[in-house]
């Protein structure tokens, strides 16, 4: 078992003529993914070097038609993402894993009403994507090779982080069911609430490492849903105490403003939930895995 | 990226909110004369980024060009929060009777804009925003479907506004909500949004803050961006693909990916050092990426030791090595160098470090312990 994506992931990638997007393809398949379809408006008919039996499609409409695709990744610039995800919800794929980075938020705001009607998981934007080493499925970039099939799940706003977390797992004997990036932007598809809320209910998953990061309250929320649903184990770490105030670290959403989104209240929100908060990211997976022993 | 209240006020009087006249003046005489083609009393406003400008002592009334062109001189003498006030805005003061806040922010939560308005502006609105939050009142908005007059008439007869105030209120609030959408704003307020000694209300401050993702197709706005609201050493960064921030501490920071980047600061602080920077090389990591980067963090003469960390993912460690090796060779100044590289192709990333006699760390923790000793 896993979340989000298993097996039967049919995947088609927007943008796959690009560098990225066939770069990116190819590591996909060679994780085990089924990638079915490619999608470049104006170049149907086109061949990826690599993925040569994979079809390309002018319009999502007409891959899915064709190949029965469930699931999206969008390699697409940012001026087209939103739009892209767009297409993806119109043409009722269940899971849209958006790359992109540097999306306006206004465009978000738009594009999210018809992402949650079309019932939609939109992961990201801004995101390193799901990885599911027991089904030999990755959608996004991640890096393989540092992931094993266990019984960890884990979820982040960041994507380096991540690997260098995973990679402390697998290090320490604890694989995963699945690692999901949800994204560094203000405005995701997915948060850390619904992502806890599969894990919870996935039988393989015997606890979670929640990686966040300074800005927003997410934190704050996914600590009152852990208090009052979770039964499994929760151990964390939050990036960016020693981050000055009003100064954005990089991910657009990473910005302490005012009293708001600071390191110190998400540790305290966290800790007082009964979550263990590592003083590193090393020692947040011992803990997990100290808690799992 | 922040706009300076003179360009917010042109962009909200645009959008219909009744903005007085004022002048921009960059010398005391400039003020003085400024000053004069208002009626006395004026108002005399420090334009800089930085907030707490009323505390600094950045605004000051004045009854005369003699006191005008005096306010002038001392404010701009002033640094606030660091900045020097290079120009100062003059408009005629206003005969305040109320004072309110009404501002737009995005609601990450509810994934929508979201209007404040209190019955008490003028202040540090964060501050009321602890101390008696009922006083602010939040009301979300569809940015495709805009403020509905009906909400926005609510908003007012709750602030207490009556009659014309409150037709003046809906105009003022919807005109705030548009503009913010125009330009693709990440805050815009008005604090104070002030009644006059006549009724009337008057936006006498504007607040303009713009997503910068958004920068891209709003090139009128990128236009008015102030070369001085980043370092030369950020601005520099930007235009090489890096994002870098100047901290305090001595030890400089080399990390691929914002989260790792805060992390490896957090980490370095947690074994007793200070980060000097936060600095993400992003993805990919050429020779010429990493000299930059290397060249921004040994401008910084406070910075003792530097730790790279990286965690090849789409990134190759080798790669990364080579461009570190490069780098260095390139650069006439020498400090402890850590380097930690993890991941895709990290055994080769290794040897190559170890054989050019730079020390290299398999983990993030052992890599920031030995930074910190290196920086004492």
């Amino acid at each position: 078992m896993s979340i989000l994506l298993d097996a039967s992931a049919r995947l088609l990638v927007q943008g796959m003529t690009g560098s990225q997007g066939s770069f990116h393809a190819r590591l996909m398949r060679e994780a085990g993914t089924q990638v079915v379809a490619g999608v470049t408006p104006g170049r149907a008919g086109a061949s990826v070097a690599g993925l040569e039996d994979v079809p390309i499609f002018n319009t999502v409409a007409e891959a899915v038609e064709a190949t029965n695709a469930n699931a999206a990744c969008i390699f697409v610039p940012a001026a087209f993402a939103a739009d892209a995800i767009l297409e993806d919800a119109a043409a009722g794929l269940d899971v849209i894993v958006c790359l992109t980075e540097g999306i306006p938020v206004l465009d978000m705001l738009r594009v999210m009403p018809r992402v949650r009607a079309s019932g939609a998981h939109l992961i990201g934007p801004n995101c390193p994507g799901v990885t599911t080493p027991a089904d030999g499925v990755k959608v996004g970039v991640m890096p393989w090779a540092v992931h094993t099939p266990g019984h960890v799940g884990v979820v982040s706003r960041s994507g380096t982080l991540t690997y260098e977390v995973v990679q402390h797992l697998t290090d320490m004997g604890a694989g995963q069911t699945t690692t999901v990036g949800i994204g560094g932007d203000p405005v995701i598809g997915t948060r850390f609430i619904d992502v806890l809320s599969m894990f919870e209910a996935d039988s393989e998953t015997h606890g979670v490492v929640l990686l966040g990061e300074i800005g927003g309250d997410d934190e704050e929320r996914a600590a009152t849903y852990i208090q009052e649903r979770m039964t499994k184990p929760v151990t964390s770490f939050i990036a960016g105490k020693t981050a000055p105030p009003e100064r954005r670290m990089g991910h657009a959403g990473a910005i302490v403003s005012g009293t708001s989104g600071s390191a110190t209240a998400k540790e305290a929100a966290l800790t007082a939930a009964g979550v263990l908060v590592g003083e590193t990211p090393e020692h947040a997976a011992r803990l997990l895995v100290d808690r799992l022993r | 990226m922040k706009v300076h209240e003179c360009d917010a006020r042109e962009i909200f009087r645009r959008h219909g909110l009744p903005v007085p006249d004022w002048r921009v003046a960059s010398t005391a005489d400039e003020a003085a004369q400024a000053a004069s083609a208002f009626e006395w009393p004026v108002v005399i406003k420090a334009q800089v980024l930085a907030g707490g400008r009323g505390k600094a002592g950045g605004v000051k009334l004045a009854d005369s060009p003699a006191e005008a062109a005096a306010a002038a001189t001392q404010i701009l003498d002033l640094n606030i929060g660091s900045e020097p006030v290079r120009r100062v805005l003059v408009a005629p003061a206003v005969d305040i009777a109320r004072e309110l806040y009404l501002g737009v922010v995005i609601d990450r939560t509810a994934q929508s804009l979201v209007l404040m308005a209190s019955a008490e502006g003028g202040v540090d609105i964060e501050e009321v925003a602890a101390t008696n939050p009922s006083a602010i009142v939040r009301v979300n908005v569809d940015p495709v479907v805009g403020l509905p007059d009906w909400e926005a008439r609510q908003l007012g007869f709750g602030l207490g506004l009556s009659g014309a105030q409150v037709h003046q209120f809906v105009r003022i609030a919807r005109g705030l909500v548009e503009a913010f959408v125009d330009v693709d704003a990440a805050l815009a307020e008005v604090n104070p949004l002030v009644v006059d000694a006549e009724g009337n209300l008057q936006a006498i401050d504007a607040k303009l803050n713009i997503d910068d993702n958004a920068l891209g197709r709003q090139p009128d706005i990128e236009q008015l961006r102030d070369p001085h609201e980043e370092s030369a050493a950020e601005r520099r960064a930007r235009a090489a693909g890096l994002s870098y921030i100047k901290l305090d501490g001595t030890i400089g920071c080399m990390v691929n990916g914002a989260g790792l980047a805060m992390a490896t600061m957090d980490v370095i602080k947690h074994y007793g050092g200070e980060p000097a920077n936060f600095l993400d090389v992003g993805g990919g990591a050429g020779v010429e990426k990493i000299t930059t980067a290397f060249e921004l963090i040994l401008e910084d003469p406070n910075v003792r030791a530097v730790l790279v960390n990286i965690f090849a993912g789409i990134t190759r460690a080798d790669d990364v090595a080579a461009g570190v090796i490069a780098a260095r060779e390139r650069l006439a100044q020498q400090v402890p160098l850590v380097v930690r590289v993890a991941g895709t192709r990290e055994a080769e990333a290794l040897e190559l470090l170890d054989s050019a006699g730079i020390g290299a760390e398999r983990s993030m923790d052992s890599a920031a312990a030995l930074v910190v000793e290196a920086a004492r």
